[in-house]
């Protein structure tokens, strides 16, 4: 059999599932995340909470500072990239990077195309805010996908918005005679044999994960409850009171999404959540780079 | 025949729809309340053993798979699995269940860059499809393991009494070879 990168690529991100990807931005922090049982930890300087504090472009993190997250952890290790820059994702490949994120959080390199990420051995996750991003994202070979959420607000709302709108869209592709769907293709300006295999399977071809201002157990159990197949968690954790115990507590969230009475018993006496912004309050949307 | 697959982390989904394709039924083991059904034979699946063992753990649920192990309970472990289940983590402290006498080393191959497909023999005579994700490979066995397949000299695949594991996953290929296997152990085990 052919040593087939996509499939292995696919592959790996089908191992995160039912998992919690932690954001961090030291070393010590990534030992504090594997022990409380992430699944991957995303390596970046700043985490969204504070780059959108801080303002300005973002880019890609420090090699060595991702370095030193490789090698503290044994877990998979992700880091970002900005949509469209292809030469920090050449550079991420060559510290044998094991996911990158091309992530609207970033300051976009280019408004109009992302990532050929069919030249990449490593795979890609990206955003998505409804089902026509989601399959253009595949088609340029991302592996992985997650909602976009609203990054660093600790508001939830976004995520669940474009969680919804990929499941309703998926079930409308679904319900679609067969004849039908070369329009409906031409319509979302997506490939027309990534959409048939949504019509035949109600699902998309890889793994999707939700992502974007999730803060308690409770977000990411609700964020489970509606299809993802795991969460993100960027600034709801180390800007918390206390992020060793709110991590383990969604790490078990995420494994009991349905079992309220475990949510009851983990949601308490996690100390102070980030304090988080509304979506009316923010000024900033990333969610609306990259479409 | 009920199979409990353990579902706290990882790829649980795709051995649910193997078991579905065998005809068998499965459960999904989340908590401790879940290990009381009754089940008979268990599957550890795919995903990060680190968070798998955490939970396990925290959950309150090692001891009694351990004990359901010792007692003779046939169970099936696929890479994260199998790290569950060794004595000997080569290039860690930890042990989770350590239930089979089997040294493996983690994340054997590096990091995502290393995964990869093959193909070898299974048990002797089939040969099989097989995927490697960041997997580990058993290093040694001791007595009473029987090694039922090796990739570039590796051992990737073995068996001790009702304990079967694989570093790759069988799962992900569709291939019913290895399911099959440990479907007969569970038979085997039903029939004494």
């Amino acid at each position: 059999m052919e040593n087939n990168r996509y499939g292995l690529n696919k592959e790996l991100a089908q191992m995160l599932k039912g998992g919690v990807i932690m954001d961090v931005t030291t070393p010590e922090q990534a030992k504090i995340a594997e022990a409380a049982g992430a699944c991957a930890v995303m390596a970046l300087e700043r985490i969204p909470a504070d780059i959108r504090a801080a303002g300005g472009v973002s880019r890609m993190s420090d090699p060595n500072m991702i370095r030193g997250i490789q090698e503290a952890v044994s877990i998979p290790v992700m880091a970002k990239a900005r949509i469209g820059h292809f030469v920090e994702a050449q550079i991420l490949e060559a510290i044998e990077i094991d996911y990158i994120d091309e992530s609207e959080v970033l300051s976009p390199a280019d408004d109009v195309y992302h990532i050929d990420k069919t030249k990449f051995k490593v795979p890609f996750v990206c955003g998505a805010k409804d089902l026509g991003e989601a399959l253009r994202r595949i088609g340029e070979g991302a592996s992985m996908i997650r909602t976009k959420g609203e990054p660093g607000t600790g508001d939830i709302i976004q995520a669940v918005r474009h969680m919804r709108k990929i499941n309703a869209e998926m079930r409308r592709v679904a319900a679609l005679l067969e004849d039908e769907l070369h329009d409906a293709a031409k319509k979302l300006e997506v490939p027309y044999d990534l959409l048939k295999y949504v019509h035949e399977n109600g699902k998309l071809p890889v793994v999707n994960f939700a992502a974007g201002g999730i803060a308690t157990p409770a977000d990411a159990a609700l964020m489970m409850q509606l299809g993802a197949e795991g969460v993100f968690v960027g600034s709801g954790i180390f800007k918390s009171g206390d992020p060793q115990k709110r991590a383990a507590a969604i790490v078990k969230a995420v494994t009991n999404y349905q079992n309220a009475n475990m949510l009851a018993e983990l949601s308490g006496d996690l100390g102070e959540a980030m304090v988080g912004m509304n979506e009316g309050e923010i000024e900033l949307l990333m969610a609306e780079r990259g479409k | 025949m009920t199979i409990g697959i353990l579902s706290v982390q990882g790829a649980f989904i795709e051995h649910e729809k193997m078991l579905d394709r065998l005809g068998v039924e499965s459960i999904q083991i989340r908590n401790k309340a879940d290990l009381s059904k009754p089940i008979h034979g268990m599957i550890l699946p795919g995903g990060e053993s680190t968070v798998m063992g955490k939970l396990l753990h925290d959950l309150d649920m090692m001891e009694t798979i351990r004990q359901y192990i010792r007692n003779g309970l046939p169970v099936f472990g696929t890479r994260a699995g199998t790290i569950l289940l060794a004595k000997n983590i080569v290039n860690s402290p930890a042990v989770h269940l350590g239930t089979m006498d089997i040294a493996v080393l983690r994340n054997a191959y590096g990091r995502q860059l290393g995964s990869f497909h093959a193909v070898s023999s299974f048990d002797g005579e089939t040969q099989i499809p097989m995927t490697f994700i960041r997997a580990p490979y058993i290093e040694n066995v001791g007595e009473g393991v029987k090694i039922l397949s090796t990739v570039n000299g590796n051992i990737v695949a073995a068996q001790q009494d009702r304990q079967l594991v694989t570093s790759f996953h069988p799962e992900l290929t569709g291939e019913m070879a290895v399911h099959q296997h440990f479907l007969n152990i569970v038979e085997r085990s039903m029939k004494v």
